[in-house]
């Protein structure tokens, strides 16, 4: 057996951390199997949406913690964020339904559907398991799979917000809104920040996968929980392609020069954390045995080595760009979560759509901006333009601060900041500099590869600050007018494409996401699965299991989610430039 | 000292800087709730995303809601009574109805420094 460093010496609290598709759950899942293994009393506490803890030791977990027979010493227990928040907003509204009006209900349901009501309500039951009590004394470690980055960055933030605001004793319920409704235990909650904090007690360990934007990822989440006292911090890369692999595979190859790339230009913040590194492995991590392997290095995989695994005929992104190019203009939305690839896909969509002669205007929110910068000037009806939510939301402070915070006090400017502090802050800034490119797709293609939420939509909206600005500028004419929510619930004018890959729990989150916008009545276009192994011609073993495996993923997306989807293979080089985004686009079939 | 009570929107934050732009009526409001605060008020706020149960336990709060809709908060009570609707208080107001000076006027080491009651 290897010598894990995250492994050597655990404390008390194991928490991993990382983007949806990393593999946490399994890495959190092994490390719980191989410390009971080893005679320690673990927990283990899933809070994976697509949570496979209970079918991986093949029971039924749930939100109660469950004794797993198959190990000894080893308990698990299920967090649904989701239901955790169903439940809070239940508490809440439930005993005013038919009281207060019904429109005044549907607002209150709305205000509690956000990310901050469900991240408040998960940490309220995480509280009970950071603090001594009859419930955890049992157990020696106590090891989380947490949710995906994003979130667990603002879960864990919001503990020290928490404490300062109980400290301070701030008057207002602020930001910290369901604060109001949990605030029996605040006690409870200091202690939990306080476990956090204690690198004697608590140990992160941030997944990755050894790709650029996956690693600038972690790196952010690094920063912005060593900056909230969670001091000691691990990095794990996990699926990495032996060196094994590459022989007679120009894809795999291709694949690990650019992880081996990834891991030599890992930044020195990062090389600065204890790391260690996880094989790919050719086998799904289900069930024990393939567990307690998962830490074991990769022995060679008895296969034909000379089979090949064909690219499956799945529908190209050119096929649907040709669609959409048939509407003359409008928006185009590429939707998803962090890291997977709206951005190239946005520009490869600008592409398709400059080459058949439209006029179209591309808008990202790269933050390397060397992709945007290599298409300007690449077609004469192809713009480019970056918005950069960092700035935008610095821009954005800064000007509440400057105009609204003017004439307060001290106090009131304190509280203001520590409001603009908040989650919705980035998202609306950047929405607001979204909606002045908006206003250009009635005449041109305007494609973005970000957009808001359902559930800032539908807040705007229920605000009306949108309809009520642009009715009153109506008044007294008969001008046909239409809001920036009217656009985007109309088809003709706007396309939703939800960017996902072929995995178990990026297919879930992209899931999400669609039910999120349908809340809103905006139904998603189409689908595009990005990054397929399946859809190239591979050699690998470890890769045809791999491409194996995404075939579930691709049926479940084209047959139960999306009304029109592509698929666009894993290349062989990055796509980078007008020519490669071409091809990227056309490529299969 | 009276008691004032203040019925706010669904809102996110009490400063409502969530919302598409920030009102300044809010951000002045809560500074000014925090000054009154300060100085020994009985105020309270209750937002209707938050504490709905307040909003339908009160007849005069629950009534004007069924009359006049959401869009008709913020509803301020002063001990009870409808004191104001559909917009939020200035300071100068705060101070008619808790007796707070305002510090402009009144000198620190007047009568109603501090937590001291003149009324």
């Amino acid at each position: 057996m290897v010598k894990l460093k995250f492994l050597d010496q655990p404390p008390r609290f194991l928490f991993f951390t990382g983007k949806g598709g990393v593999g946490k759950t399994s890495v959190a899942c092994a490390t719980a199997i191989q410390l009971a293994d080893a005679g320690r009393r673990v927990l283990l506490v899933s809070t994976d949406p697509a949570s496979n803890v209970g079918q991986v030791f093949g029971i039924t977990i749930g939100n109660q913690i469950t004794v797993i027979a198959a190990v000894p010493n080893l308990a698990a227990l299920e967090i649904d964020p989701q239901a955790a928040a169903k439940a809070y907003r239940d508490r809440i509204v439930g005993p005013v339904r038919g009281v207060l009006p019904e429109s005044v209900v549907k607002s209150i349901e709305e205000q509690l559907s956000g990310a901050c009501t469900t991240e408040i309500a998960a940490f309220d039951e995480f509280t009970s398991l950071l603090i001594d009590s009859a419930l955890t004394a049992g157990y020696e470690h106590i090891v989380f799979d947490t949710a995906p980055t994003g979130h667990t960055i603002r879960l864990l933030q919001l503990p020290g917000a928490w404490s300062g605001f109980l400290e301070e004793g701030k008057g207002d319920a602020s930001c910290l809104g369901p604060l109001a409704g949990l605030e029996k235990q605040r006690s409870q909650y200091k202690a939990a920040v306080d476990a956090l904090a204690d690198p004697k007690r608590s140990r992160l360990i941030l997944v990755a996968r050894a790709q650029q934007a996956t690693l600038r990822e972690v790196a952010r989440t690094h920063e912005e929980l060593a900056a909230i006292g969670l001091s000691q911090q691990y990095l794990v890369i996990n699926g990495i392609l032996p060196q094994a692999e590459v022989a007679k595979d120009v894809l795999a190859t291709a694949i690990f020069e650019r992880e081996q790339n990834a891991m030599a230009s890992l930044s020195a913040l990062l090389k600065s954390l204890p790391l260690d590194c996880i094989e790919l492995k050719p086998f799904n991590l289900v069930g024990l045995d393939a567990l307690r392997k998962l830490f074991t290095p990769a022995v060679s995989i008895n296969t034909d080595s000379d089979a090949t695994s064909l690219a499956i005929e799945v529908p190209s992104l050119s096929k649907l760009v040709d669609s959409i190019a048939k509407d003359g203009h409008g928006l185009v939305m590429l939707m998803g979560k962090g890291g997977v690839g709206k951005t190239t896909l946005a520009a490869a969509v600008a592409v398709e759509l400059a080459l058949r002669g439209l006029p179209v205007h591309l808008t990202t929110s790269d933050p390397a901006a060397h992709l945007s910068e290599t298409l300007n000037s690449a077609l004469e009806n192809l713009t480019v333009s970056r918005i950069d939510p960092h700035a935008e939301t610095e821009r954005y402070r800064a000007s509440i601060l400057a105009s609204k915070g003017a004439q307060l006090d001290a106090q009131g400017r304190a509280l203001l900041e520590e409001d603009l502090r908040s989650p919705c802050t980035e998202e609306i800034a950047v929405f607001q500099a979204f909606s002045r490119v908006i206003r250009e797709a009635g005449k041109k293609f305007v494609v973005m590869d970000t957009a808001p939420t359902g559930h800032t939509l539908l807040l705007l909206d229920a605000t009306g600050a949108y309809h009520r600005e642009v009715s009153r500028q109506m008044v007294g004419s008969d001008v046909h007018f239409l809001t920036p929510m009217m656009q985007l619930q109309d088809p003709k004018q706007t396309k939703v494409l939800l960017v996902t890959l072929a995995e178990t729990t990026p297919v879930l989150e992209a899931a999400n996401l669609q039910a999120d916008l349908r809340r809103a009545g905006i139904e998603p276009w189409a689908w595009v699965i990005n990054n397929s192994v399946a859809a190239a011609t591979v050699h690998s073993p470890l890769l045809r299991q791999r491409a194996a495996n995404e075939l579930h993923e691709i049926e479940t997306v084209a047959n139960r989610h999306a009304h029109h989807y592509a698929v666009v293979p894993l290349l062989k080089d990055e796509p980078v430039g007008m020519e490669r985004l071409h091809e990227m686009a056309t490529s299969n079939y | 000292m009276s008691r004032i009570q203040v019925f706010d929107p669904a809102l996110c934050c009490s400063t409502g800087v969530c919302g598409v732009d920030v009102d300044q009526q809010l951000v002045g409001f809560s500074a000014d709730v925090d000054w009154a605060k300060q100085n020994g008020a009985n105020i309270e706020r209750f937002n209707l995303a938050q504490q709905p149960m307040d909003f339908a336990e009160n007849n005069l709060v629950k009534a004007f809601l069924e009359r006049s809709g959401e869009e008709a908060l913020p509803l301020i009570l002063v001990d009870g009574e409808i004191a104001l609707a559909g917009r939020y208080p200035s300071r100068v107001e705060l101070s008619r109805w808790t007796g707070i000076a305002l510090v402009e006027e009144q000198p620190k080491s007047g009568c109603c420094g501090g937590n001291s009651s003149c009324s």
